[in-house]
C-alpha cells in the first residue's frame, strides 16, 4: 500500500491547480481538497502504525537513478499536523478574505504550499529535497505578498532573496556530495559517508543554507517582518509548518545521513545560536508593540529550544535514551506549530474586529472577543510550556536531558526564556482584560474563532495527554537508514 | 596547464564567490537579483563539470538532469523577485491599495 505516499502530495497540486482554473469556487474546492488530503494523511498515519515505514520508487525507477518517496515516523507525524493546521488555517481563511480574487489566489498558492510541503517531508533524495524546498519558498514568498500592502511587498522581498541565497549555499553543498560520493539518494549516502574534508565541507554548506531557512539567529532577521505582515492566515501557516520544514531537514540530514561524520563541537555551536535565539527572541517578543509581531519574534525563541536539542541528542547514547530525547523534539515542534498557528488566527480576529493588533490598544478584548481572549491564553499556555501541553512535557525532557549529558548550560536559559515567554504572553492578556473607552461591545462567538480555538486546544491538551502515542509512533522504526524495506 | 575541467571548476566557484559577495554587498534589488543568478550559474557550471569522464567516454547525465531542473527553479524564482520589484514603486506606504 505504498501507493498511499504519493496522495498527500498529488490531492493539494491538483486543487491547486483546479482553483487556479476555477477561481469562482475557490473556497468550496480548497476545503474539500483540505479534507481530502487530511483524508490521506490520516490514511498515512494508520498504516503506518500498522505496517512500520514505507518506501516508494517513483515511476518504478530504482533510488539512485529514479527518486524516492520515504515516509517515517518523523515525516508522517509533521505531514499530519501540516494537514490539520492546513484544513484549520484554510476554514479560517473562508471568511479571511473579503475580495475573491484575493481569496482564489490564497487558496490555489496555498494548496501548492501544502504540496510542496507535503513532498519534502517525504522525499527520499537530496536533489528532489532541494527542489521541494525552492518551491515551498517561492510559494511562501508569494502568500507572504498577497496583502499587497509596501510592508509586506519588501518583506516579501527580502524574505526571497534571503532565501535564495540559502538556497544557493545549499546546492553547493549537494554538489560537493555528488562529486564525492555519486549519489544523492539519502539512504545511498547514509552507507557511502566517510568523516573526511568533503563530507564536512558538504555539512557545514547543507547546515547553513538550512539554517538561513530556518531563521536560527543570529540569521533570522527576515523571519519577523515576512511574518507580521502577512495576511493572518498566512503567518500561521509560514510560522507553523514553512520555518519548521527546514529544521525538518536539518534533522534528516544530521541523524539519518551524516550520522558518521557529526562533531560534537559543531553540534554545540548550533545549540549555543539556540541559546542566543530563546533569549532575544523572547526579548524582542516582550518589547514588540503588535501582536503579530510578538507572534513573530516567539517563534525565533521557539526555534531556539529546537536547535538546543541537537547537541543533547548527539551526546546521548543512540538506543533508548536518544529516541526519548528525539520524541521531546518532536513533540515540541508540534505543539509549537498548533499553538502559534492558533495564535496568529486569533491575532487575525482581533485584527479584524478591532482594526489593529496594537497590544497597548487590547482594552476590552476579553469582554469583546471572549473565545478570542481564551485562545491567546491557552496558545499562551502552550509557549511558556505550563502542563498539561505537550511544550511542558518537552521541555522537562530537554532539562533531564541536559541533566544526564552534563550539559549545565541549557539549564538558566531554559528558565530564563520560559520566564520571559510567560512575561509576554501575561503581557498580552493582561492589556486584553484591561478596561475600554469603547462602549457597547457584542459579547458573542463568531464562527471564525472556532478554528484558532480547536488549534490551541489540540496543542494544550491533546498533545499534552496523548503525548505517550508519539514516542511509540517513532519507534516504529526508520525509512531512511538502509535497513528497512 | 590544468586540465579541463579543473578550470571549469574554479572558474564555477570563482563565480559563486564573487555572485555571493555581490548579493551580500549590493543595496539595490535588481543588483542583487543579478548577483544571485551569477552566484547560481558558477553552481551549475560546478554541475556541469562533473559529468565529465573523460573524453572518450560519454559525459554522466544525472548531473545534467540536475542543472536543467536547477535552471528551472532558477527562472522562476527571478521571475517572481523582478515582479516583487516591479510592484514596489507603484505600492503605497500605509496602505494596501494599488
Amino acid at each position: 500500500m505504498t501507493n498511499l505516499l504519493v496522495w498527500p502530495v498529488l490531492v493539494p497540486l491538483l486543487g491547486g491547480l483546479a482553483t487556479l482554473l476555477a477561481p469562482r469556487l475557490a473556497n468550496p474546492l480548497g476545503l474539500a481538497c483540505s479534507l481530502a488530503t487530511l483524508g490521506a494523511a490520516a490514511a498515512l498515519v494508520v498504516v503506518f502504525a500498522d505496517q512500520g515505514p514505507m518506501i516508494l520508487a517513483l515511476g518504478g525507477w530504482a533510488p539512485g537513478l529514479g527518486i524516492a518517496l520515504r515516509a517515517d515516523g518523523l515525516s508522517v507525524a509533521l505531514l499530519a499536523m501540516s494537514s490539520l493546521v492546513g484544513l484549520a488555517a484554510g476554514v479560517y481563511a473562508t471568511g479571511y478574505f473579503a475580495d475573491p480574487d484575493v481569496r482564489g489566489r490564497f487558496w490555489s498558492l496555498w494548496l501548492l504550499l501544502s504540496a510542496a510541503l507535503h513532498a519534502l517531508l517525504l522525499s527520499g533524495d537530496l536533489f528532489n529535497l532541494y527542489v521541494t524546498l525552492e518551491l515551498l519558498a517561492l510559494v511562501a514568498v508569494a502568500l507572504t505578498a498577497l496583502g499587497g500592502g509596501r510592508a509586506a511587498l519588501e518583506a516579501a522581498l527580502r524574505y526571497l532573496t534571503i532565501g535564495l541565497l540559502g538556497s544557493l549555499v545549499f546546492l553547493l553543498g549537494v554538489t560537493l556530495l555528488y562529486a564525492g560520493y555519486g549519489t544523492l539518494d539519502l539512504v545511498g549516502l547514509a552507507g557511502a559517508l566517510r568523516p573526511e574534508p568533503v563530507a564536512w565541507v558538504a555539512l557545514s554548506l547543507l547546515t547553513v543554507g538550512l539554517l538561513i531557512k530556518s531563521a536560527l539567529f543570529p540569521l533570522h532577521f527576515w523571519l519577523p517582518p515576512a511574518h507580521a505582515n502577512a495576511p493572518a492566515p498566512v503567518s500561521a501557516v509560514l510560522s507553523a509548518l514553512v520555518v519548521k520544514a527546514a529544521f525538518y531537514m536539518v534533522l534528516r540530514l544530521w541523524f539519518d545521513v551524516f550520522d558518521p561524520a557529526l562533531t560534537q563541537a559543531a553540534a554545540n555551536l548550533l545549540g549555543v545560536l539556540g541559546g542566543a535565539a530563546v533569549l532575544w527572541g523572547s526579548w524582542r517578543a516582550l518589547r514588540a508593540e503588535r501582536l503579530k509581531l510578538l507572534a513573530a519574534y516567539s517563534t525565533v525563541a521557539q526555534l531556539g529550544y529546537l536547535f538546543m536539542f541537537l547537541p543533547l541528542l548527539l551526546a546521548l547514547p543512540p538506543g533508548p535514551s536518544r529516541d526519548v530525547a528525539f520524541g521531546a523534539l518532536v513533540l515540541l515542534a508540534l505543539s509549537h506549530g498548533f499553538a502559534k498557528s492558533a495564535l496568529f488566527l486569533g491575532a487575525g480576529v482581533i485584527q479584524q474586529r478591532a482594526g489593529h493588533d496594537r497590544i497597548a490598544d487590547l482594552g476590552g478584548t476579553a469582554r469583546a472577543l471572549p473565545v478570542t481572549t481564551f485562545v491567546l491564553a491557552l496558545a499562551g499556555v502552550a509557549l511558556i510550556g505550563l502542563p498539561p501541553s505537550g511544550t511542558f512535557l518537552a521541555k522537562w525532557q530537554l532539562l533531564a536531558s541536559a541533566i544526564e549529558t552534563g550539559q549545565w548550560l541549557w539549564l538558566p536559559i531554559v528558565g530564563i526564556g520560559t520566564l520571559l515567554a510567560g512575561a509576554y504572553c501575561f503581557r498580552v492578556l493582561g492589556h486584553a482584560f484591561g478596561p475600554s473607552d469603547r462602549v457597547g461591545a457584542a459579547l458573542a462567538v463568531g464562527g471564525e474563532e472556532i478554528p484558532a480555538l480547536l488549534l490551541a486546544i489540540t496543542a494544550t491538551v491533546v498533545l499534552g495527554l496523548g503525548a505517550a502515542g508519539l514516542w511509540e509512533f517513532l519507534a516504529l522504526g526508520t525509512a531512511f537508514d538502509g535497513g528497512s524495506r | 596547464m590544468l586540465p579541463e575541467y579543473i578550470v571549469f571548476g574554479l572558474t564555477g566557484i570563482g563565480l559563486f564567490v564573487i555572485g555571493l559577495r555581490a548579493a551580500l554587498v549590493q543595496a539595490a534589488a535588481l543588483a542583487r537579483i543579478l548577483a544571485i543568478n551569477v552566484a547560481g550559474t558558477g553552481i551549475f557550471l560546478v554541475f556541469v563539470t562533473l559529468a565529465y569522464r573523460g573524453h572518450d567516454a560519454a559525459p554522466d547525465p544525472v548531473p545534467h538532469a540536475l542543472v536543467l531542473t536547477g535552471i528551472v527553479v532558477a527562472v522562476s524564482a527571478t521571475a517572481l523577485a523582478l515582479a516583487l520589484v516591479r510592484r514596489l514603486p507603484a505600492t503605497p506606504g500605509e496602505d494596501g491599495d494599488d
